[in-house]
């Protein structure tokens, strides 16, 4: 392998790992403060990808601005499968939660999925810009602008949640409540709506993914669990308590996965994951960006 | 589990129907099992035996299932993964040359490997792991399956011309009985009761001597061999399947909804479940032929959220509420 086809591979790795970053980040951060594990995380995605494809084919909008439509249609998802399904979780205690909120979202997953067969037949759709297909040479390396784009705007997302967790009242308030529920109640923190918006927060970090998978693969009804799978291995990498881990973790799955499906061949390169998280799970179970 | 203050009204009531009711599940059994085989060969229809096959198939996979679900308290998201190996496995080496009968034990020991893959690092850690591990080497399996073996798996023609579903049938029945026994008999072992101990609180469980890493494993091997029979069962039936068909998420989600239908952590239960399940999904399918994976979806949730007991739970409820009625004297 030649160094230019090698950092090909990388600056690759890299991009898709930004998205793997921003899949997993709304997987942590639901799983952080509500405690429970959504599989249906992975649908949301899919979802938001759909969104933003009928934005783009109805009225023309580049993806990357309908983001302002994709966003706000799927934190209002969120709200609602908030107040529908979770709710009824959040409030068991410990495993019973976790357990039950998996099971729980393993039927979501059906259900979600086989709507939107129902709903936008199983075609793949992608979203065909001006720009698809072009990109900056650097030095005989090329960085794809749709890529490249996903990359920045997954970047400047991170920032903007590292922002809102620590310097606002909201964001206090829920990084408490992923801290201590009892203690952030006692304190006068309404922890339902807490929970609610983190759900939807959560729904709209799936939305952004969505979209740079529309823009980067395409999408169709299936494709959810798979991305459920990619976010659930970068949050145990990261350590699960750690919500803004996941991004450098999901970098450094993309760029694993990049790697070694170069070396392996492509049609193994699932595995990878797979592997790391057994190993992660043997040598450093509470995650490479565990605080404690 | 179920710690009903009112049960102790049952000692009152008079011995005759308490007789009735205790023989009422074995004797129902033995019922069930003499019409399973009779019938089919009295009907001679292939659909009403692939009907019957279908559902022996389903009872295996979610006694399967409430092994580890249910007794031990591991929630298996990947449960194709075992089924989709054993058909792998099974099929692989039977059409291969190998005699059926090792094809089918190979597949089922090749599941269990796979299970302890993922069970011996995730079940010393607490929470999420096992399940994540689960949905991960089921899913994983399904795409390198589907990328690598991308053609249909079609058995020879001659196998196609001396074909015959019965056999296929009482091998899936078998197989059925076999796992309800297993599991009617594990719970009534030193090793059955210590599965349950750790389901029910593992610190409590260690701090009275049981080993939970050896009684979580043990559930597993169990649970992971027979689903990769059922694989197994479900290669030597099919004439032809895609062979990453067998890893598809549903038969995961089959399992689960079945063992919650019927009563979680019971053995009566995976079995009423499948019954009812597959007589259900007959009829649904016809009619909602997209949208009834919806349909049993959302049931799914509303049992869990609300309902986790099952059929069996409600069996019981009403068995009390006329024990109450009856005049305690």
């Amino acid at each position: 392998m030649s160094l230019e086809s090698f950092v090909q591979t990388l600056v690759f790795g890299v991009f898709v790992g930004g998205i793997y970053g921003i899949a997993a980040m709304g997987l942590a951060l639901v799983f952080g403060v509500l405690k429970i594990m959504n599989i249906a995380h992975g649908e949301l995605l899919m979802l938001g990808g759909y969104v933003s494809f009928w934005v783009f084919t109805t009225w023309g909008m580049d993806p990357f601005v309908s983001l302002l439509v994709t966003i706000p249609v799927l934190f209002l998802i969120g709200l609602l499968l908030d107040r529908v399904v979770y709710r009824h979780i959040v409030t068991l205690h410990g495993e019973e939660k976790i357990k039950n909120s998996m099971l729980v979202s393993f039927g979501l997953t059906l259900v979600i999925q086989n709507l939107a067969q129902w709903g936008f037949t199983a075609d793949e759709r992608a979203i065909q810009v001006a720009y698809t297909g072009t990109g900056l040479n650097l030095l005989g390396v090329t960085l794809p602008y749709t890529r490249l784009g996903s990359f920045a705007v997954a970047i400047a997302v991170t920032l903007l949640l590292h922002m809102f967790l620590r310097r606002t009242y909201y964001g206090k308030a829920i990084l408490a409540t992923a801290e201590d529920w009892e203690a952030a109640e006692l304190t006068g923190i309404n922890i339902h709506r807490i929970y609610m918006m983190t759900f939807a927060l959560g729904a709209s970090l799936a939305a952004i993914a969505g979209t740079f998978v529309t823009i980067t693969y395409g999408i169709s009804p299936s494709v959810g669990i798979i991305w459920t799978l990619k976010a659930l291995v970068v949050v145990v990498l990261a350590g699960t308590g750690s919500i803004l881990g996941a991004f450098p973790a999901g970098i450094l799955l993309g760029v694993v996965e990049a790697i070694s499906g170069a070396f392996i061949g492509s049609t193994y390169r699932e595995v990878i994951g797979l592997v790391i998280f057994v190993l992660v799970l043997i040598l450093r179970p509470q995650g490479l960006f565990a605080r404690k | 589990m179920t710690n009903n203050p009112i049960q102790p009204v049952k000692s009152s009531s008079q011995p005759a129907t308490r007789l009735i009711l205790r023989w009422l599940t074995p004797l129902g059994f033995i019922l069930l099992i003499l019409f399973a085989i009779i019938y089919p060969q009295q009907v001679n229809k292939q659909g009403i035996w692939n009907l019957f096959f279908l559902i022996c198939l389903h009872i295996t996979m979610s006694q399967s299932w409430n092994i580890l679900a249910g007794f031990a308290g591991q929630s298996s998201l990947g449960h194709a993964a075992f089924f989709g190996i054993g058909a792998l496995v099974t099929r692989t080496l039977w059409l291969g040359g190998t005699p059926f009968p090792f094809a089918f034990i190979l597949g089922g020991l090749a599941a269990i490997v796979f299970g302890m893959l993922i069970g011996a690092p995730t079940f010393r850690l607490r929470g999420a792991y096992f399940a994540i591990g689960t949905l991960g080497v089921a899913e994983v399996l399904r795409i390198t399956v589907s990328q690598n073996i991308p053609f249909i798996s079609t058995m020879p023609g001659p196998l196609i011309a001396s074909y015959d579903l019965l056999p296929r049938y009482y091998l899936a029945l078998g197989l059925a009985v076999a796992a309800t026994g297993t599991a009617y008999l594990l719970l009534r072992s030193p090793w059955g009761l210590g599965i349950l101990a750790v389901r029910e609180d593992e610190e409590a469980a260690q701090a009275t001597g049981v080993h939970v890493l050896r009684h979580k494993l043990l559930a597993l091997v169990l649970s992971s061999f027979f689903a990769g029979l059922a694989g197994g069962v479900f290669a030597f039936q099919q004439i032809s399947y895609y062979p990453s068909a067998p890893f598809s998420p549903l038969w995961t989600f089959d399992a689960l909804l079945i063992t919650f239908i019927g009563g979680l952590g019971t053995i009566t239960g995976p079995v009423i479940g499948a019954i009812f399940f597959i007589l259900v999904r007959q009829q649904l399918a016809t009619a909602l032929v997209e949208i009834h994976q919806v349909v049993f979806g959302v049931f799914f949730i509303i049992i869990v959220l609300v309902f986790p007991g099952g059929l069996v739970e409600a069996w019981n409820r009403l068995r009390n509420i006329r024990w109450i009625k009856k005049p305690s004297s």
